[in-house]
């Protein structure tokens, strides 16, 4: 299998962990994967923020970037949400309709396309607590959200759970979004910091020493407002668990 | 003579201890006397959005103006997080509740899509009972309406119960204009309406205020103890105060949850029964309906009766689903029908679900942007998630801002008992917004910048190199100045030795 591997913007600037981690799992099920050197962004920024016109050039580009492969595969949900739901400020023609219908994000990639039923090599002693991005929780389908009547499901719980040693906490408000919001972490500071910190002592008072997420961008924003009030929690995306990072 | 300065048990003193305080013969032991009750001020309650005419509404600015209020903040995310919690307990006692939630919204989108027919039918059948039916186009209209049939009965002073069309038409202020005392019957419509206060929440309209706000504004208007802020001493005062004016009330008034075009009846949910006293004490009844009320059959009723107080309060039901139908002997009952709107709204592609709306407020409960901003921050009538998306068919520059004060994260949607849509039509008319160039001229230069620079791979990978040395060199008081709203009230991430680009240069080579 071929695949594209898609960094975001912010992993490749401030977490290349994350995108080695990413990386280097894939290469161990012994797929070839690629990274296109000339990709950037897939948009979301802009879009996001009701700029769809401003977004069109980046999504032109992300489909000369990642046409051909297999999958295009990224280890953050909300990106992946954008190309998949979202990504319309360019027309929609068949290539770029395959792209955006064969991108991945990592989670579902390895438990639905994969999968994935053991990571011998990952270890991690470690009382964790999960945080699902709303991109991931709500749109992705990751997991059942709290709020519908539905059978419980938790595609991250399930990968996780195949890893040796790790033990799960649970927060009193597990799906309760962690204020990150895109550009709402800018515009809307002061809420979104409150939300931050009000996520963070939750998973700390649950007992977690890592929370660990299928998307940076929340984890970059929880880490900024745990070191600011001083909450005592490391971060840690899922890839680098499942790829065995140690600690 | 003097005593060794040392704490013995009283007991243990002498009878002519000097120190000791006696009080009605007794002398305190020395806990009593030492600490007296000490009562710290109160925290002021934070207030809503500053509104300058139709400009736009600066939500992020009243929203960190209650967070700054730490009390009222934790009070309110709580109280509203616990209303959240009990509809999760309820949902999971109806097995068939994403199939009801499905059925409520075919209903309403089967009504909406044939409102005309609807409407007069329940026009029709309600004048068949008696019922005076009227038309308001706007809220001027629906006010005028209320003003000439109060005039006609010569009434003075009206009781109502809560109603968010009434808000929404501005109701109030205009009955003061011509002279007519209006009294709020829902209490927490009653503790806004006294403190002169609009709603901040669809059900609960004071859930933004602790006891002490309320004590304070009860001393102010009705005489009750400022330092006594004991809830039921409060509701007692208010029930007290109030009763005497329902009684002698010329007119009575109500909302509507559900009109039944079948039946041509309506129906009002509400837990203290004062819409019942508003619609039986006088003997002129007028009911303010939203036209979007409307349902076919009373058997649609059953899906949303047990939809509504699950979903809002985490109830079964609410204490009473009073059934209006006619007049009673000797009394007269109006209806005015108000559109506001909403016809114009059913025109918007995107946006015409909106009208699904039951008002149960169960995606303000569950929204993490309302419950730490309080209601009186959007500065519109209706907050939270489904004020994002109304808010701007009523004023789109004056609530432009409102569809950007929130995450996306689509836990409204979740919880919509009619299956509205809300997130994304939060994110459409974000892009309405900016189309119409209603958005802030930095945000556009910004957004614009991001876009060529995203789209440039040369020249992304040069300001990427950029960022990297300013973080890793700049001092901690460049990164955190007061321009940086990442850095004001979080740390910024550490820059890595290299960009994940750079390591995969050196580690996979090769060509791209």
């Amino acid at each position: 299998m071929r695949i594209g591997l898609f960094i975001p913007c912010y992993i490749d600037a401030f977490f290349p962990e994350v995108g080695i981690a990413t990386l280097e799992l894939l290469e161990r099920f012994g797929h070839e994967v690629v990274y296109p050197r000339d990709q950037t962004c897939c948009g979301q920024p802009m879009a996001n923020s009701g700029f769809n016109a401003e977004c069109a050039d980046t999504e032109a580009l992300f489909v000369r970037n990642f046409s051909g492969f297999d999958y295009v595969v990224a280890p953050s949900g909300s990106c992946v949400h954008h190309v998949r739901d979202n990504f319309d400020a360019i027309e929609q023609t068949d290539e770029v309709k395959e792209v955006r219908a064969r991108t991945c994000e990592i989670v579902e990639f390895l438990h639905d396309i994969l999968k994935v039923d053991a990571f011998p090599w990952a270890r991690f002693p470690h009382r964790v607590g999960l945080h699902n991005s709303c991109g991931t929780l709500r749109r992705l389908k990751h997991a059942t959200p709290s709020e519908l009547h539905e059978p419980f499901y938790s595609k991250p719980m399930d990968l996780l759970s195949k890893v040796e040693g790790i033990e799960f906490v649970t927060p009193a408000r597990p799906d309760e979004c962690c204020g990150f919001g895109g550009t709402f972490s800018v515009f809307e500071e002061v809420v979104s910091t409150k939300m931050g910190y009000d996520k963070v002592s939750d998973h700390a008072r649950a007992g977690a020493e890592y929370i660990v997420s299928a998307d940076t961008s929340c984890l970059m924003h929880q880490q900024g407002c745990a070191e600011r009030i001083g909450v005592p929690i490391k971060f840690i995306h899922i890839a680098q668990i499942l790829n065995g990072a140690s600690a | 003579m003097s005593t060794p300065p040392v704490m013995l048990h009283p007991e243990l003193l002498a009878a002519d201890d000097t120190h000791a305080i006696v009080r009605d013969d007794r002398r305190l032991d020395h806990a009593e006397a030492a600490s007296k009750p000490l009562r710290s001020r109160p925290e002021p309650q934070p207030r809503g959005a500053k509104i300058h005419g139709s400009r736009p509404v600066d939500q992020a600015e009243a929203a960190a103006r209650f967070i700054a209020a730490p009390e009222h903040e934790k009070m309110h995310d709580e109280r509203l997080w616990d209303l959240r919690q009990k509809r999760d307990r309820e949902m999971h006692g109806i097995p068939e509740w994403e199939e009801l939630r499905s059925l409520a919204s075919a209903i309403k989108e089967h009504t909406l899509t044939h409102l005309d027919e609807y409407l007069e039918q329940f026009e029709a059948n309600a004048r068949s009972h008696g019922v005076h039916v009227h038309w308001a186009h706007d809220a001027a209209e629906h006010n005028r309406i209320v003003h000439g049939i109060l005039s006609d009965h010569g009434a003075k002073s009206l009781i109502k119960s809560k109603s968010m069309l009434t808000e929404e038409c501005g109701f109030r202020p205009y009955m003061a204009s011509v002279g007519i005392e209006v009294i709020e019957t829902d209490l927490g419509e009653r503790i806004q309406q006294l403190d002169n206060e609009d709603p901040s929440h669809v059900v609960v309209p004071a859930v933004h205020k602790l006891r002490t706000d309320v004590a304070e504004v009860f001393a102010r208007t009705i005489g009750t103890d400022p330092a006594n802020s004991d809830v039921h001493y409060l509701a007692e005062a208010q029930r007290e105060a109030t009763r005497p004016l329902i009684l002698a009330a010329d007119a009575g008034m109500t909302g509507c949850n559900f009109a039944v075009a079948e039946t041509g009846t309506f129906v009002v949910c509400t837990n203290e029964g004062n819409a019942d006293l508003s619609a039986n004490v006088p003997k002129l009844h007028i009911a303010s309906i939203g036209i979007e009320k409307i349902i076919p059959r009373l058997e649609h009723l059953a899906v949303f009766i047990r939809l509504l107080s699950r979903s809002a309060l985490g109830s079964p039901v609410t204490q009473y689903t009073s059934h209006f139908r006619g007049p009673r002997a000797g009394g007269e009952m109006h209806v005015v029908l108000v559109d506001n709107g909403r016809s114009e709204r059913l025109g918007m592609e995107e946006f015409w679900t909106s009208l699904k709306c039951i008002r149960c407020g169960a995606c303000m409960n569950t929204c993490p942007v309302y419950r730490r901003s309080g209601g009186l921050s959007y500065g519109a009538t209706y907050s939270g998630p489904i004020g994002l998306i109304i808010d701007p068919t009523f004023n789109q520059r004056k609530y432009s801002n409102l569809p950007f004060a929130s995450t996306l994260n689509g836990s409204c949607t979740n919880v919509c008992p009619v299956k509205i849509n809300i997130h994304e039509q939060i994110y459409a008319w974000r892009r309405v917004l900016v189309e119409r160039h209603e958005t802030p001229l930095a945000k556009r230069a910004a957004m614009k910048a991001a876009g060529e620079l995203l789209s440039r791979p040369a020249a992304y990978r040069a300001a990427i190199a950029a960022a990297d040395v300013a973080l890793a060199h700049l001092p901690r008081f460049v990164i955190y100045n007061g321009l940086n709203a990442w850095g004001r009230h979080r740390e910024v991430p550490h820059p890595p030795k290299q960009t994940f680009h750079s390591w995969y240069q050196a580690n996979r080579g090769g060509k791209p």
